[in-house]
C-alpha cells in the first residue's frame, strides 16, 4: 500500500452480487487498475472493517463506487460514511443508480413483504408466526439488525453522487471506460453518466439498418410467445424492445443473444421518467385503431407494464411519489 | 435560462368574468413575490387598449424580459398580447399565458379554491416563462389556388367568388355531374322558386370558367403541407368516356342493349332509387358535365369483356374509350375549402315509421325527387302503386330532436316540409297533414311563408308521431296508413288514415367524413360535422389553419346559410391566399443531432411528412417548413432528442413543477 496511489473503496448496498462479479469480470485488468490504485475498502474482497474506513481522513478516498439500492438502515449508514471520506461517488449498476429490480418490491408495502417473507412464502414454515425483529436480547446481550426501511431507494436519494456507471451489471468495458474516464482528470459535468454512451442502443445495435421505413406495430408479443427472426429489429416485430429507450454502450449485447433490451442502462440524459418514455414511443408506433378494445388486445404481449418498463427504475420513477399535502 | 429574467404578470378580471370567482388582487399580490417577478398587477380587461398599454409602459419602466398574462383561453388572445409585447421591443414568445378563465373561473365554483388554482397556474406560467427564449416568425409563400372539395351549391358558390377574384379553383365532385342535394330539388323555400333555374346558370357559369378546373368524379385522396402550401393528391376515376369529345348527346344510352327499364342493372342514383339506370347514363338532364359515364360494374363489356358494343356504335364522336384507367392528379394549393355537404338519416333505423317496410312511406328528399320535372314521373306525384294520393301526412323531426337519433334540430326540415306540403297540395289536391313538436320559422321570409302554407288548408297537427301502421281498425282505415299521434294541442290520442307518408329525416354529415376530416386535419364535434374554430366569431374556418369549412359539412344548414358561409370561407381564402405570404408559428419541432440515435420511431409518425431518415449519417430530420408544431415526435422521442419550441421539456416540467409548487402551499 504505497501512500501516492490514489486510494479506492468499493461497497454494495441491497444488490444481488452481480456488479461484484462485474469488476472481477474485468480479469487481468482488474490487475492493471489495482496496480494503479490502492484499494481501502472492498467487503466481498479485502479484511477491511468499519473501523479502518473511521480511520481514514475524510476525503481521503479519490473514489468510491457503491453498488445495490438502500434498503436496510445499514446502508444508509454506510454510504452516509464513505460519502464523507471520498472525494468522488459513483454510483455502480442500475440498482445504485436507479433501484434497480429490487425496487420493483416498491409495489407493496413494507409490512408486507416482511410478512411474506417470515410466514407465507411457499418454502417458508413458521407455524409459531415468528416475525422479524430488529432488538433481540440472547443470554443477557443485545443484538441489533439494521432495519428494513420503507422503501428501496436509489443512491443519489441518500448521498449527492457525482457519476453514474450504468448497467445490470455494467459490462466490463463500461466499468474500464468508465475508470478511465474518473482516473484521467478530465472529469465530465458532475452527475453525468460515465463510461457509456451518450445515446440509446439503436445507435449501436446491428439490427437497427433492418427497420422499415415506417416503423409501426399492430400488436406487441411476448418473446416466449412468438417466432422472431433474430436477424431483424425485434422492435419491428412486435417484441418490445426498450432498445430505443434505452442508453447504449452495452454493446447490444443482449440483441446479439436474440433477445430484446430490457433497459438496464436506463434513460438518456434530458428523459425525466423511463417508463413514461418507453409507453410514450410503444403507444405511438401502436398502429391500431383507437378503440379500446384493440388497443387492449394489441397490448395483452405486454401484461406487465409496470414491471417490464420499470424493470431497473421503479425507485427513480415519478410513480408512488407521495401527494404533499397542503 | 438565457438572461436574468424580469417578469411582469397581469391578472385580468374579465368583467365579472374572471374577477366573479377569483380574488385577482389576492392572485395578483401573490404573483408580486414569486422570485422572477417584478411587478404583478389585476387589471379590468387586459386584452383593452388600457391593459395592453399597462403592459407596454411596464416592459419600458421595468425592463422587463418575461410576461405572463392570467386571463382566458391563450386560443382568444395570445396574439393580442403577444403583438402588445412585440409593439414594446419584447420578442412576442417571451409571453405566456394562464388560462384562469376557462380553466377556472368558469368551472370552479367555490371561489377559496377558484383562487388558490388560479395561483397555482400563474406560479406555473412563471416558471415556464423563465425558459422562454426569443423565437423567430418564418414568412413563407403561398400557392395563389384553392381547392374545393365537394361541388354542391356551397361548393359552387365558394368556387365562383374565388374564380371571379382571377384565382385558380380546382373544384372536386366524387359524383359524376355537379349540383349536389340541390339538383334535386323542384322548388326552393320560402320564395318557391324553381330550384334548377336559379342553380342551373351557376352550374355552367362553373363549367365554363376559365378559372375553375372542374375535376368530376374524382376524390381526394392525400393531402400534405400546410397553410399556404398544400400538396393534394386527387384521384379521377374513369368515366370510360372522352369528357372532351363528348357532348352528352345521349344516343349511347339510348342505344345500350339494356332496353327494358325493368332489367335495368342499377338503381338510379340521383333519383334515389326511384328508377333504375342503364350501366351508360347521364347522371340528370342538366347534369353538369354534360358528359356519359359508364359504370364498370354494371357494363356488361367491362365485367365480361364480351358485348355487341351498340354505345361504341352510336357515338359518332367516337368517345367511348374502355380502355380508360383512373388518373392521379397532383395539385399545389394555398387554401381549402371543405363542402361535402350532408346526408340524410337511414330511415330504417325509426322500424315504427315503416320506412322500407311500406313502400307509401317516402323519404322527403325522394319525394324532392318525385316533384321534379326532370325526375322519373316528370313531376307527377304517383304512389309506388300507381295510385295518386288523396290524402298525405307529412311528419317533422324524424331522428332530430330525438335522444335516441340525433339530439340536435336539423334546421332545414320546418320549412322544408311546409314546402312539400304547398307542392303536394298544388300537384295532388289532397289533403295535407303535418306533424310537428314545434314549428320553427326563424329566418327571412320564413314566417311569412308558414302562415301562407298554413292559409291553404294544411292541417297542422303538433304532436310526434308515435307509429306508422297498416293495421286498420276501421272500415275507412283499410287500405291506407295509419298515423298514430298525440295531438297536444287537442288533448287526444289520433289515428289519420293517409295514402302517403313524407317523413322528413335528420341530417348527418356525408359519406365519409370523418376519414376526410383526418385527411385534411380538421376536426369534427361530437357528431362528425366539422369543427368551426369559433361557434360565433371564426365559423368558416376549421382549428387547422387554410382549411375552411363551407355549407352543411359544418352542420345543417338550408340554402341561403350555405351559400352565405361558401362565400364568406372564398373571402377567408381570397384573404389569405392574397397577402401572398404566411407567418408560421415558430413552435416547431427539431432534432438535436448529438442525441438522435436513428431509432426512427418518430418517422412514421409525423402527420405531415415533416420527418425525413438520414440514411447515411442514421439521423432523424425535421423539414421546417412542414412541421405543425403538433407534438407528436416530441413525446415519442425515446431520447428525448426531438424539442419542440415552446414545449420544451424543461419549459413544460418547470410549468407542471410551478403548479405543484403552489399546491405545496408554497
Amino acid at each position: 500500500m504505497s501512500e501516492g496511489k490514489p486510494k479506492i473503496a468499493l461497497y454494495w448496498c441491497a444488490s444481488c452480487g452481480g456488479c461484484e462479479e462485474a469488476v472481477v469480470d474485468l480479469a487481468e485488468d482488474l490487475l492493471k487498475i489495482a496496480e494503479k490504485v490502492d484499494i481501502v475498502f472492498w467487503p466481498v474482497a479485502i479484511d477491511a472493517k468499519k473501523e479502518d474506513l473511521e480511520k481514514l481522513r475524510d476525503g481521503e478516498i479519490l473514489v468510491s463506487f457503491i453498488n445495490g439500492a438502500i434498503r436496510l438502515s445499514e446502508h444508509e449508514e454506510m454510504v452516509k460514511l464513505l460519502r464523507r471520506k471520498s472525494k468522488l461517488i459513483v454510483a455502480y449498476g442500475s440498482c445504485s443508480y436507479m433501484g434497480g429490480i429490487l425496487s420493483l418490491a416498491n409495489l407493496y408495502p413494507r409490512e408486507e413483504i416482511l410478512r411474506y417473507v417470515a410466514m407465507e412464502a411457499p418454502t417458508v414454515e413458521n407455524p409459531g408466526e415468528t416475525m422479524f425483529k430488529e432488538k433481540t436480547m440472547i443470554n443477557g446481550v443485545e443484538l441489533e439488525l439494521p432495519r428494513f426501511l420503507e422503501k428501496a431507494r436509489p443512491l443519489d436519494e441518500i448521498v449527492e453522487v457525482d457519476y453514474y456507471i450504468p448497467g445490470c451489471p455494467p459490462t466490463p468495458q463500461v466499468t474500464l471506460k468508465a475508470i478511465e474516464t474518473l482516473l484521467s482528470g478530465n472529469l465530465p459535468p458532475r452527475g453525468s453518466v460515465i463510461g457509456a454512451s451518450d445515446k440509446s442502443l439503436c445507435n449501436e445495435c446491428p439490427l437497427n439498418s433492418t427497420k422499415p421505413e415506417k416503423l409501426l406495430v399492430k400488436k406487441y408479443k411476448r418473446l416466449t410467445h412468438a417466432e422472431i427472426d433474430p436477424e431483424k429489429c425485434l422492435l419491428a416485430q412486435g417484441i418490445p424492445c426498450l432498445g430505443p429507450v434505452t442508453r447504449g454502450g452495452c454493446n447490444a449485447l443482449c440483441i446479439k443473444a436474440g433477445m430484446p433490451c430490457t433497459g438496464c442502462f436506463g434513460p438518456l440524459d434530458g428523459v425525466v421518467d423511463y417508463g413514461g418514455k418507453a409507453v410514450s414511443y410503444l403507444a405511438s408506433i401502436l398502429d391500431v385503431p383507437p378503440e379500446k378494445d384493440a388497443v387492449l388486445k394489441a397490448l395483452e404481449g405486454l401484461p406487465d407494464p409496470v414491471g417490464y418498463l420499470y424493470k431497473y427504475s421503479l425507485a427513480k420513477s415519478l410513480l408512488f411519489r407521495k401527494r404533499a399535502e397542503r | 435560462m438565457v438572461d436574468e429574467p424580469r417578469i411582469g404578470v397581469y391578472v385580468c378580471h374579465c368583467g365579472r368574468n374572471i374577477a366573479g370567482v377569483v380574488n385577482v388582487a389576492e392572485v395578483a399580490e401573490y404573483a408580486s413575490k414569486l422570485p422572477g417577478v417584478v411587478v404583478a398587477r389585476d387589471y379590468m380587461f387586459m386584452c383593452s387598449q388600457g391593459g395592453q398599454q399597462l403592459i407596454q409602459d411596464d416592459i419600458r419602466k421595468y425592463r422587463l424580459n418575461r410576461i405572463v398574462v392570467a386571463s382566458c383561453s391563450p386560443n382568444l388572445h395570445e396574439k393580442t398580447f403577444r403583438r402588445a409585447a412585440k409593439g414594446a421591443g419584447l420578442n412576442p414568445y417571451n409571453v405566456h399565458m394562464a388560462n384562469i378563465r376557462e380553466q377556472v373561473a368558469w368551472v370552479t365554483e367555490d371561489p377559496e379554491e377558484a383562487t388558490e388554482k388560479a395561483k397555482a397556474l400563474v406560479r406555473g406560467a412563471v416558471e415556464r416563462v423563465k425558459h422562454h427564449e426569443p423565437l423567430e416568425e418564418k414568412k413563407v409563400p403561398v400557392k395563389d389556388k384553392v381547392l374545393i372539395v365537394g361541388a354542391g351549391i356551397a361548393g359552387i358558390s365558394a368556387a365562383l367568388v374565388c374564380a371571379n377574384a382571377g384565382k385558380t379553383v380546382y373544384l372536386v365532385e366524387k359524383e359524376p355531374s355537379i349540383g349536389g342535394m340541390m339538383a334535386r330539388f323542384d322548388k326552393t323555400f320560402p320564395t318557391l322558386d324553381c330550384a334548377s333555374c336559379i342553380l342551373t346558370p351557376k352550374m355552367n357559369e362553373v363549367a365554363s370558367h376559365p378559372n375553375i378546373k372542374l375535376l368530376t368524379y374524382s376524390e381526394v385522396v392525400d393531402v400534405e403541407g400546410y397553410v399556404g402550401n398544400f400538396k393534394v393528391k386527387i384521384r379521377k376515376k374513369p368515366r370510360y368516356i372522352k369528357e372532351d369529345l363528348c357532348i352528352g348527346c345521349g344516343d349511347c344510352v339510348e342505344a345500350c342493349v339494356f332496353k327494358n327499364p325493368r332489367f335495368y342493372p342499377k338503381p338510379d342514383e340521383w333519383s334515389l332509387g326511384l328508377k333504375r339506370r342503364k350501366p351508360i347514363y347521364i347522371p340528370f338532364p342538366q347534369a353538369v358535365p354534360r358528359v356519359a359515364v359508364i359504370d364498370p360494374e354494371a357494363c356488361v363489356y367491362l365485367k365480361y369483356g364480351k358485348c355487341a358494343q351498340t354505345c361504341v356504335k352510336a357515338c359518332s364522336r367516337n368517345a367511348i374509350d374502355f380502355t380508360q384507367k383512373e388518373e392521379i392528379i397532383d395539385v399545389e394549393v394555398g387554401a381549402i375549402i371543405l363542402a361535402t355537404g350532408y346526408k340524410t338519416l337511414d330511415l330504417r333505423k325509426l322500424p315504427q315509421y315503416g320506412y322500407g317496410k311500406y313502400p307509401n312511406v317516402y323519404s322527403a328528399p325522394e319525394v324532392e325527387v318525385l316533384l321534379n320535372a326532370s325526375g322519373p314521373t316528370g313531376g307527377e306525384v304517383v304512389l309506388r302503386d300507381g295510385r295518386k294520393p288523396e290524402s298525405i301526412a307529412i311528419i317533422h323531426c324524424v331522428g332530430s330532436r330525438d335522444e335516441k337519433y340525433k339530439k340536435y334540430c336539423s334546421r332545414i326540415c320546418c320549412m322544408a316540409a311546409l314546402k312539400l306540403a304547398h307542392l303536394l297540395h298544388e300537384r295532388t289536391g289532397a289533403e295535407i297533414y303535418e306533424f310537428y313538436i314545434d314549428m320553427r320559422a326563424f329566418g327571412k321570409g320564413y314566417e311569412e311563408f308558414y302562415r301562407r302554407v298554413a292559409g291553404e288548408g294544411v292541417h297542422l297537427i303538433r304532436g310526434k308521431v308515435s307509429e306508422i301502421t297498416d293495421a286498420a281498425l276501421t272500415p275507412e282505415e283499410e287500405g291506407k296508413l295509419i298515423v298514430r299521434v298525440e295531438d297536444t294541442l287537442a288533448g287526444a290520442i289520433r289515428r289519420i288514415p293517409v295514402d302517403m307518408v313524407v317523413l322528413m329525416p335528420a341530417l348527418e354529415p356525408a359519406v365519409g367524413s370523418r376519414e376526410l376530416a383526418k385527411l385534411f386535419g380538421v376536426s369534427v364535434d361530437e357528431n362528425s360535422w366539422f369543427m368551426e374554430r369559433h361557434p360565433k366569431l371564426a365559423p368558416v374556418a376549421s382549428l387547422t389553419d387554410g382549411v375552411f369549412l363551407a355549407g352543411c359539412a359544418q352542420g345543417p344548414k338550408d340554402i341561403p346559410d350555405s351559400v352565405m358561409q361558401a362565400e364568406g370561407a372564398a373571402g377567408q381564402a381570397l384573404a389569405l391566399i392574397d397577402k401572398g405570404y404566411v407567418e408560421l408559428e415558430p413552435n416547431i419541432a427539431y432534432v438535436d443531432e448529438e442525441k438522435c440515435s436513428g431509432c426512427r420511431i418518430c418517422v412514421g409518425l409525423c402527420p405531415f411528412g415533416a420527418i425525413e431518415f438520414d440514411e447515411e449519417r442514421g439521423k432523424a430530420r425535421i423539414v421546417e417548413a412542414l412541421c405543425k408544431g403538433c407534438g407528436t415526435c416530441a413525446a415519442s422521442c425515446p431520447s428525448a432528442a426531438i424539442q419542440q419550441n415552446l414545449f420544451k421539456d424543461q419549459q413544460v416540467m418547470a410549468e407542471i413543477k410551478g403548479v405543484l409548487a403552489a399546491m405545496r402551499g408554497g
